[in-house]
């Protein structure tokens, strides 16, 4: 199948890609990885007339801890964040939900940046930056700009960013003393979306929970953050009856539509049994 | 049209080419190199794979614009003086293929994975592999013979 035409353009900076976006308006659409958008271009389901290929732009890849923060360069690939020590190292989370985007070859143009202004529902990485309280940093006519994950998921395939702005990078706080996350996702196959997938994360301290994240993956029109899960998680022991609680309230939190994957009943009970198993290993690496 | 400057099998080549060209169709169609497949319309099988500088894509899902000043190795790149390379030699060997159309993919992401790990495990080599379909050979055979590729390899 073969995509529509359109105008191509690869500027090496960021500038430079501001004033393409700039210049074309609506007619423009960035190129990340390509690996969403070239399967809908290939169908037809998107024909952008000026493409703006970020693949030169190099400032807009890295991943690197500074000032409190993990920042992760929106052009970064799936796979440099699976292959990533300082990720494998401190940041369990997104280690788990690497591996399992996809597939390796996808996962070798896939970009972080590209996940999140993409926007599916069954994206693995909104969820994951959901539970951990991440924020994005977005370039646009108007100057930068910075959104919480929960500001620019807007919809299905639906972000607040606007016409003619880039996301820039998304930065993850540097986990406390007493952290732990987990991805549960289950898939039909590997390479598969999600049928249903949660991400948690957890702060211990002083014996209670401190801090809680959870988001939930393909089980809704948008990802889904399950905050009265979370309330519940914050200030308990975190013994086997709280992350129990939890998960029941994850459930009821999901809104799950029946396709080829599974039924909504069976869909809900897969976020509970997924978001159980979540925080127990949550909660193992958090440690003591 | 635009001008792209891409080395092919080490082949240094200037192409005209429209910005819409998949990869995958430069390489079938205007270079002739029909080693390369295609097997699906939705990025899942992998059996467009190529190395776009040295890490396995689906040539289906880039397009060939993005390769100027990139070095692109398919299958028809892998035999080097008449010799067989490692891997194509494993898949001979070990019976790594039945009808023979994922091959050339599973031998170009076989190619890759043994350049970063010369004694994969059975778990990784099907890790490495899982973006690759094949619907005839259940993999077992295609796990040997990239395991024997990589002995071949590490013995010289
Ligand atoms: C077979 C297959 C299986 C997959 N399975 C999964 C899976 O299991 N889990 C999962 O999470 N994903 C999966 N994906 C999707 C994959 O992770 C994509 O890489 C990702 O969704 C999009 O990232 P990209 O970099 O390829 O973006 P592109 O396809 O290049 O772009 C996607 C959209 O985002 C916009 N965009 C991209 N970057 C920016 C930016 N920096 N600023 C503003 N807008 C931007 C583009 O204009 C476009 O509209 C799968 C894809 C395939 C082909
Ligand atoms: S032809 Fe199937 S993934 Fe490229
Ligand atoms: S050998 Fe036939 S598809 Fe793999």
């Amino acid at each position: 199948m073969i995509p529509g035409q359109f105008e191509y353009h690869a500027p090496s900076t960021l500038d430079e890609a501001l004033a393409l976006l700039a210049e074309h308006g609506s007619d423009a659409r960035v190129l990340a990885g390509g690996q969403s958008l070239i399967p809908l271009m290939k169908l037809r389901l998107a024909s952008p007339a000026v493409l703006v290929d970020l693949n030169g732009v190099d400032s807009l890849s890295g991943i690197e801890e500074s000032d409190g923060q993990l920042r992760i360069g929106a052009m970064t690939r799936h796979s440099a964040l699976e292959r990533s020590e300082l990720i494998a190292s401190r940041y369990p989370l997104i280690a788990d939900a690497a591996a399992v985007i996809a597939d390796p070859l996808v996962r070798n143009r896939g970009t972080t940046g590209g996940s999140l202004a993409h926007a599916d529902p069954a994206g693995d990485l909104g969820s994951v930056m959901t539970a951990l309280g991440a924020e994005v940093g977005v370039a646009g006519p108007g100057g930068a700009r910075t959104l919480s994950i929960d500001e620019l998921l807007l919809g299905p395939f639906m972000t607040t960013l606007d016409e003619g702005e880039i996301l820039t990078e998304v930065r993850v706080p540097q986990p406390e003393a007493g952290s732990g996350g987990a991805y549960e996702k289950l898939e039909r196959k590997v390479g598969d979306f999600a049928t249903a997938a949660v991400a948690v994360q957890i702060t211990r301290a002083n014996g209670s929970c401190s801090a809680a994240g959870i988001g939930l993956t393909a089980v809704g029109p948008t990802t889904i953050r399950a905050s009265e899960a979370e309330d519940a998680l914050t200030g308990s022991s975190l013994d086997d009856d709280a992350l129990r609680a939890a998960a029941d309230l994850a459930a009821a939190a999901s809104d799950p539509a029946a396709d080829l994957r599974g039924s909504e009943e069976y869909k809900r009970d897969m976020v509970r049994v997924l978001t159980l198993r979540a925080l127990r290993r949550a909660v193992e690496r958090a440690g003591g | 049209m635009t001008q792209i400057e891409v080395t092919v099998n080490g082949a240094a080549q200037q192409i005209d080419v429209e910005p819409r060209l998949l990869l995958v169709h430069l390489i079938r169609e205007d270079l002739q190199l029909t080693g390369t497949h295609i097997g699906c319309d939705t990025t899942h099988c992998g059996a467009c794979t190529v190395l776009l500088d040295g890490v396995p894509v689906k040539s289906c899902t880039v397009f060939a614009v993005q390769a100027n000043g990139s070095e692109v190795t398919t299958v028809e790149g892998l035999e080097q003086d008449g010799a067989l390379h490692p891997v194509q030699q494993g898949f001979t060997e070990e019976h790594g293929l039945q009808c023979g159309f994922c091959t050339p993919g599973m031998m170009l992401t076989s190619v890759a994975l043994l350049e970063q790990n010369q004694d994969p495990s059975e778990d990784e080599v099907r890790q490495a592999i899982s973006g690759n379909l094949c619907r005839c050979t259940g993999y077992v055979n295609i796990v040997k013979s990239v395991q024997h590729a990589g002995r071949v390899i590490r013995e010289g």
